[in-house]
């Protein structure tokens, strides 16, 4: 890695997490295997987030699964995963092979479910679990959960109790107010959040008058949703006091300052994976490097929230 | 410009009407259409084809056209492909692509192995390479003589470059009995390739792989995983550190060495899981 990647300024304590950067894998992004996710780390990430995996295994949805739109792309994969029993295996792998943190993505349909498959992905090595409760297009996990303080409150509380290692909880923008959702996460003991998961979204083809996705809905992603995770992050920061991982459309060292300065301590990339490859995280890193260079910065947490100054 | 520049190229679906549909065997339908950014496709790239209600495949281009027409072909072998089969002409399709790398060209004396619907992207290769005064010889298989596909065009390629011809099925139906492999290592003991190109059922390739390491001759190969995405996002198509989708599906024999644990032995089911080969 470059000199200036090692950079002690840039490095990143999320809750005890220890990053070289503040760029991390998103979610569902290339992370079911120990090998793609080793392909991302030597991209320059700070940390991966694997695929989110349950306690059985899910075929996912048929094709179409992901359809371009003007300014992102609109998925409902279906969280496709081989079940935290075979997945284990991969976890171990990559904990043999790279040495950042990896961060367990989990859902379940029952506080009880989401407890099991966290602690058996710290058992297995996972650095920290991120709870998805914020899916928007599988029943009964994900948003379902995300939406309901009663519910989330009792699955962040049971995962706690089952972990010691820290716990993300990744929060959706399809809420009313999405600060009272991260204030009930940091209450029932969340050690940070990410904000956001994917918009709920849906396109239609004319010709045919059919909803592309066999789903019919699915989650909004890339730069078009960048606008409203800085608001999400922006407001989340007024209310709560643990790190806030931003996460929605970045693509450029731009985007991810934008989320620094509203509050974010590191910030997620998914969709614009497809667009750079595994080295965008190598670039986003040189160029808020650059950026802190040229402010006179000498840390990435002096410009954490720095956009809330009266 | 960014938000231009973000547009994952070629990855927009476009709806376009069947123009024809032929039969190139009692399993296999030939579907012609247009589309301008397909038609631009190199030999050995796929694209995504989307069947409204039903589902999306993956297929790789058979030909192309300057007028913007391309054709791919389709062997029966489930719901989606069922379905497909059952279209007519001036029915509506999807496509997205074209995907992936291409195969490179190598003007000297080449071998294509290809079996099944394997031949599509070696046909493509193989027209488009008559033209680099190269010498293209051609082994085909298939499991019996009616699923043999393109054999007066193939046979009349390989004669016209001075190459040579080998069909086998698996009956004895026509040509050798066996294998495509089967004829493959006397061939290589005899004659010197610049390059094998191939592409069919895994285990196939990996027969074919093997005898190239053993004669060292170049290699490429064509594979084919389970796709969703078909942009190098969702990690459907991983084989190794490598993505089907984006890497490939083209890849060298230095590249299925590094892969050579999965590479005609395993592949990842929907769930992600590890799952041999049939």
């Amino acid at each position: 890695m470059n000199q200036h990647l090692k950079n002690e300024g840039l490095s990143v304590d999320l809750a005890g997490l220890k990053l070289a950067n503040p760029t991390m894998l998103a979610s569902g992004i290339l992370g079911l295997s120990a090998e793609s996710l080793s392909s991302i780390v030597d991209g320059g990430a700070g940390a991966v987030v694997t695929k989110s995996v349950g306690l059985k295994p899910r075929r996912g949805y048929p094709n179409p699964t992901v359809v371009q739109v003007d300014c992102g792309l609109v998925n409902a994969v279906g969280l496709p995963n081989p079940g935290i029993s075979e997945f284990v295996k991969e976890i171990q792998e990559a904990k043999k092979t790279f040495d950042v943190p990896i961060v367990v993505s989990v859902y379940g349909f029952s506080a009880e479910e989401y407890a099991s498959v966290a602690e058996r992905a710290v058992e297995a090595g996972a650095d920290a679990v991120e709870l998805n409760v914020s899916c928007p297009h599988v029943k009964e996990t994900g948003l379902e959960i995300g939406q309901n303080p009663k519910v989330l409150a009792e699955v962040v509380g049971k995962v706690k109790n089952a972990v010691k290692k820290p716990v993300f909880v990744k929060l959706s923008p399809n809420v009313t107010d999405i600060s009272e959702v991260a204030a009930v996460s940091v209450k029932a003991g969340a050690d940070a959040v990410t904000a956001v998961n994917t918009v709920k979204a849906m396109v239609i083809d004319t010709e045919t008058a059919t909803p592309i996705l066999s789903n019919r809905t699915g989650g909004l992603s890339g730069p078009a949703v960048k606008p409203v995770a800085v608001r999400c992050v922006y407001e989340i920061y007024e209310t709560v006091k643990v790190p806030i991982i931003g996460c929605g459309g970045v693509t450029d060292w731009r985007d991810a300052v934008e989320l620094l300065l509203a509050g974010a301590s590191a910030v997620q990339i998914g969709t614009a994976v497809a667009l750079k490859g595994p080295r965008v995280f190598k670039e986003v890193t040189r160029g808020v490097s650059a950026y802190l260079k040229r402010k006179g910065f000498k840390s990435v947490s002096e410009i954490v929230g720095l956009s809330h100054r009266k | 410009m960014k938000l231009s520049a973000y547009l994952i190229a070629n990855n927009r679906l476009r709806t376009t009407r069947i123009l024809s549909i032929e039969n190139e065997s009692p399993t296999v339908k030939r579907f012609t259409f247009k589309d301008k950014l397909c038609s631009e496709a190199k030999p050995g790239q796929f694209l995504m084809l989307w069947i409204p209600r039903v589902d999306e495949i993956p297929l790789s281009i058979l030909n192309t056209e300057k007028t913007g027409i391309v054709s791919v072909i389709v062997k029966k072998v489930g719901e989606a492909t069922e379905s497909l089969h059952k279209k007519k002409a001036d029915d509506i399709i999807g496509v997205r692509g074209p995907f992936g790398n291409s195969f490179t060209i190598e003007k000297g004396n080449v071998l294509m192995v290809g079996g099944g619907t394997g031949l599509a992207p070696l046909t493509f290769l193989a027209r488009s390479l008559t033209s680099e005064t190269s010498k293209i010889s051609f082994v085909i298989g298939a499991k019996t003589r009616s699923e043999l596909l393109f054999v007066d065009e193939l046979r009349e390629l390989c004669r016209k470059t001075n190459g040579r011809f080998i069909a086998t099925t698996e009956d004895g139906s026509y040509g050798v009995k066996g294998l495509a492999t089967k004829p493959l290592e006397k061939l290589l003991k005899k004659e010197r390739f610049n390059m094998i190109y191939t592409c069919g059922p895994e285990k196939m390739m990996r027969k074919v792989f093997d005898l190239a390491e053993k004669y060292r001759v170049p290699l490429e190969a064509s594979l084919e995983r389970l796709m969703r995405c078909a942009i190098g996002l969702c990690g459907s198509c991983v084989i190794g550190r490598y993505r089907v989708c984006r890497d490939g599906p083209v890849f060298t024999g230095k590249q299925l060495e590094e892969v050579k644990e999965e590479f005609g032995f395993s592949k990842r089911d929907f769930d992600g899981k590890i799952i041999a080969l049939e």
